[in-house]
């Protein structure tokens, strides 16, 4: 028995590299052995990614990209296909799952300096990753047709109409109609179902094949690839599997308790993850009130609105994304991790979560004189954590970091 | 460390086993409401339900089409003649005592059905699928001089009698099917639903 | 530094209030949805006062046979006056351009309205239509101004009026007029409290539609729960036994 597998597996190896991946991805892919709760989030990043392909795929033989249909085809799988509320909750929630796991992954990366050298192209990647999955959760929003889709879409595809000059051409070939209609659905169905999950996919494939060529990072952010002994391997190394598949099959279970205590007992998270005015059908003749990205967009849309001119608030909404791609430059600190760095950057990172948050907050709220003025102050620090990080970094009173890995 | 690896790997051994196996029910847990989710939806299995028809209008030879899961059913209302002709062509049947074919065991008689007046059988040729027309015409010419009535299908020349048995040498491998039906009185015929099925 | 944050995100929770967007002050509709009973009368209500202009188009008749422990023979025979055959979906007579011509406007689906406006929105409405007699039908509402829909419970709730109160406001001398309440100008069939509780059977059975699924989904949570705990117990023995060597 034992022979018969190990001759197929040479016969597969003869033809197909599955020994050697294996080995170098895995069995003999040494990472720091100091990986802490911060780590967790990429291979939860990967769970979600197959969560949402799963039940994407499941919805898509129900769901009817239609706009005289897609509400109606929404509430059929919710009632009439057997068990479709569950796969519906499972996409719906694992949307935001998706966010709140790249979000906490992308910090994790901030604070122990994981986007230095020689990591700049992995953050580059991960910010591509970042980009597409905002598009992708845009584009399924507007899916269901419900009246926070329509004019959620409606108003954010409307932005590019302050583009000088070809701005109301480039919105018109987005929509593909006069107003956002079935041929935007009809679109963004495509996109959203085909294009960018491929693309997703791809993006995932670079990411870890970056990570891989260079090795993992880790909360000391030293580089354990420096101290090997004298079979080659680091000594504060360990290989990702067994060690890091059997840690991160116990942050997948602690994951999916969390999960699924939203799908099963608050799968609307009050109005955070499903919002009650898209339980009301699309209607192009009736503005609600209090038009609201979803919550992971608010950050920036509160940037938005802060500036007072439409085409400069764009521009500083894409800022706002875009600075986070110069990170690996703007940081000009002799150590990696805020295990050693001083009081400014400290303080700095401690402001800028805070206007993170604030502005998230921001984002829900309708706009006031008030609110516009503190979204200002936050937008303003916001950018102060990056555009003055050449300057603090440099000043900063840092500790020695130290040879081995600690904790 | 090597005085504890025994003890180590058996432990890692059984903890990996557990953890597999309870991975393993987890797997089979999540797995059942995908699969379960492409059987017939509620609104598949209300369009799929039984179709009450009256047949009072039927008239003596002639016969009504009623719709049931997206398939033809013809009632055929039956002359004496007609069920009296029916015994004089089991030799030249394929399957003469439906053992072969697709009837619920209230239509496996001589007649395919509960009551010998009317035929209720679905219209589609057991060999490609496609719909039989109606011949009740004595010996025509194309048919030929023992032809007593019956149904012969366009496609590919299958040849069935007027209770739907199909003829030997012909393409198709089995009778006209009968589908599950019962009568609600002698007037109102309910197909798609047998005794007991609401 | 991590649990400052993590104290940080805590305190954030109580936003969540925020995000569910009711200004006006509700009564709460306190409705049970395992209460089978309740449910049954809401659906009687639900079909005999509301079905003739609202449609619950995603709602199945047999589909509500089962979850409210009712035959489908009963429910043939009691709730289906605008259809069929059990499987149909409760759809209504009326034709959308026939209601905008009568009605001003086609009085919207039903079917998820509690999971848009709320049971207590829907508890409060229901019962705060009062006499109006500049409005086409002689009602308003105080939580829908200028509602289109006449008060079609009128014969249980009876009519009423609204109270109002000149107050002062906190900053200024200035009085302004004060929402106090109802008070009843003719007598319905029920007293205030068997009113209260019939709308809320109605808006009970109106929650019930509008998530049928809820009653299975918070059946299965619990043992999804406890599995999941069991595979955590495990995957964590498992991680232990590979880890003990490594330090």
């Amino acid at each position: 028995m034992v022979k018969m597998m190990t001759d197929m597996l040479g016969w597969v190896d003869d033809r197909f590299p599955l020994t050697k991946l294996w080995n170098e991805h895995l069995a003999e892919y040494y990472a720091p052995k100091n990986f802490n709760f911060w780590y967790f989030f990429g291979s939860l990043a990967l769970v979600v990614l197959v969560i949402q392909i799963l039940t994407g795929i499941w919805l898509t033989m129900n769901y009817k990209p239609d706009a005289e249909l897609a509400f109606a085809s929404v509430e059929y799988i919710m009632r009439d296909v057997n068990w479709g509320w569950l796969i519906r909750y499972m996409h719906s929630t694992g949307a935001s799952a998706f966010f709140i796991v790249v979000y906490l992954h992308m910090f994790r990366g901030l604070i122990y300096g994981s986007y230095r050298q020689p990591r700049e192209l992995l953050w580059i990647f991960g910010m591509l990753i970042y980009l597409v999955l905002m598009g992708e959760a845009f584009m399924g929003y507007l899916l269901p047709w419900g009246q926070m889709s329509y004019w959620g879409a409606q108003v954010i595809i409307s932005l590019f109409g302050a583009i000088p000059v070809i701005g109301d051409d480039i919105t018109l070939w987005i929509r593909g109609d006069f107003v956002v209609s079935d041929v935007t659905l009809n679109r963004f169905f495509a996109f959203h179902v085909i294009a960018m999950p491929l693309v997703l996919l791809g993006l995932v494939v670079a990411h870890i094949i970056a990570l891989h060529e260079v090795g993992s990072n880790n909360p000391d952010g030293i580089e354990i690839k420096k101290n090997k002994g004298p079979d080659g391997i680091p000594v504060d190394g360990i290989p990702f599997h067994p060690y890091y598949t059997v840690k991160d099959i116990v942050g997948v279970a602690v994951f999916l308790i969390f999960f699924s205590l939203v799908i099963f007992y608050w799968p609307t998270l009050g109005n955070w993850f499903l919002e009650k005015d898209n339980f009301i059908p699309a209607n192009p003749l009736s503005t609600p009130e209090h038009i609201v990205p979803l919550w992971y967009f608010t950050p920036f849309y509160a940037i938005l609105r802060a500036v007072p001119d439409k085409f400069l608030g764009v521009i500083a909404m894409g800022a706002s994304i875009f600075v986070m791609f110069l990170l690996p430059w703007l940081d000009r600190s002799p150590v990696k991790s805020i295990r050693y760095r001083g009081m400014l950057y400290k303080m700095a990172l401690i402001v800028f979560v805070i206007s993170f948050f604030a502005l998230g907050w921001l984002g829900t709220e309708p706009p006031s004189p008030v609110k516009t003025n503190f979204a200002r102050l936050f937008s303003v620090l916001y950018f102060a954590f990056f555009l003055l990080m050449p300057i603090y970094t440099s000043f900063d009173k840092t500790k020695p970091e130290p040879d081995r890995v600690t904790s | 460390m090597t005085t504890d690896s025994v003890d180590d790997d058996k432990r890692r051994f059984i903890a990996t086993a557990a953890t597999t196996a309870v991975g393993v029910v987890g797997a089979g847990f999540v797995a059942v409401p995908f699969i379960k989710s492409m059987q017939p939806s509620e609104k598949a299995k209300a369009a799929g339900a039984p179709v009450e028809t009256d047949i009072s209008d039927v008239e003596p030879g002639k016969y009504k089409v009623v719709e049931w899961r997206g398939k033809p059913v013809w009632v055929l209302r039956r002359t004496k003649a007609m069920l009296a002709s029916l015994s004089s062509n089991d030799a030249s049947l394929r399957d003469p005592e439906s053992k072969e074919s697709d009837q619920p065991s209230y239509a496996q008689n001589e007649y395919r059905s509960i009551k010998p007046e009317y035929l209720v059988v679905i219209g589609i040729c057991t060999h490609l699928g496609c719909s039989p027309t109606y011949r009740p015409d004595i010996a025509p010419e194309d048919l030929g001089p023992d032809w007593k009535g019956g149904y012969l299908c366009p496609c590919h020349g299958g040849r069935y009698d007027l209770a739907g048995r199909v003829f030997k040498d012909v393409p198709p491998p089995k009778n006209l099917p009968i589908p599950p039906h019962r009568y609600l009185s002698d007037t109102r015929l309910l197909i798609g639903a047998d005794e007991g099925v609401a | 530094m991590n649990k400052f944050i993590l104290v940080f995100v805590l305190s954030l929770l109580p936003v969540t209030s925020f995000a569910s967007g009711s200004d006006s002050p509700l009564d709460k509709a306190k409705n049970d949805i395992t209460d089978q009973a309740s449910l049954q009368r809401g659906a009687k209500y639900f079909v005999n006062y509301c079905l003739s202009c609202h449609s619950a188009s995603y709602m199945r008749y047999s589909r509500m046979a089962k979850d409210l422990g009712m035959s489908e023979d009963q429910v043939m025979a009691n709730l289906m006056f605008a259809a069929d055959k059990v499987g149909e979906t409760m759809n209504v007579a009326m034709r959308k351009q026939d209601a905008r011509n009568w009605f001003g406007t086609s009085a919207p689906d039903l079917s998820v309205v509690a999971r848009s406006r709320g049971t207590d929105w829907l508890y409060t409405y229901l019962r705060s239509f009062y006499i109006d007699e500049s409005r086409p039908f002689g009602v308003n509402n105080t939580v829908f101004k200028d509602v289109a829909m006449p008060d079609v419970l009128w014969a249980l709730q009876g009519l009423q009026k609204p109270v109002y109160v000149k107050e002062k406001s906190h900053n200024s001398d200035e009085e302004h007029e004060v929402f106090k309440g109802f008070e009843i100008v003719q007598q319905g069939s029920m007293t205030k409290k068997e009113y209260d509780n019939t709308v809320r059977d109605l808006v009970n059975f109106i929650d019930y539609m509008g998530e049928p699924a809820q009653l299975q989904r918070k059946k299965v949570g619990p043992y999804v729960i406890i599995f999941l705990i069991i595979f955590l117990i495990v995957s964590y023995r498992m991680k232990k036994a590979f880890w003990k060597d490594i330090h």
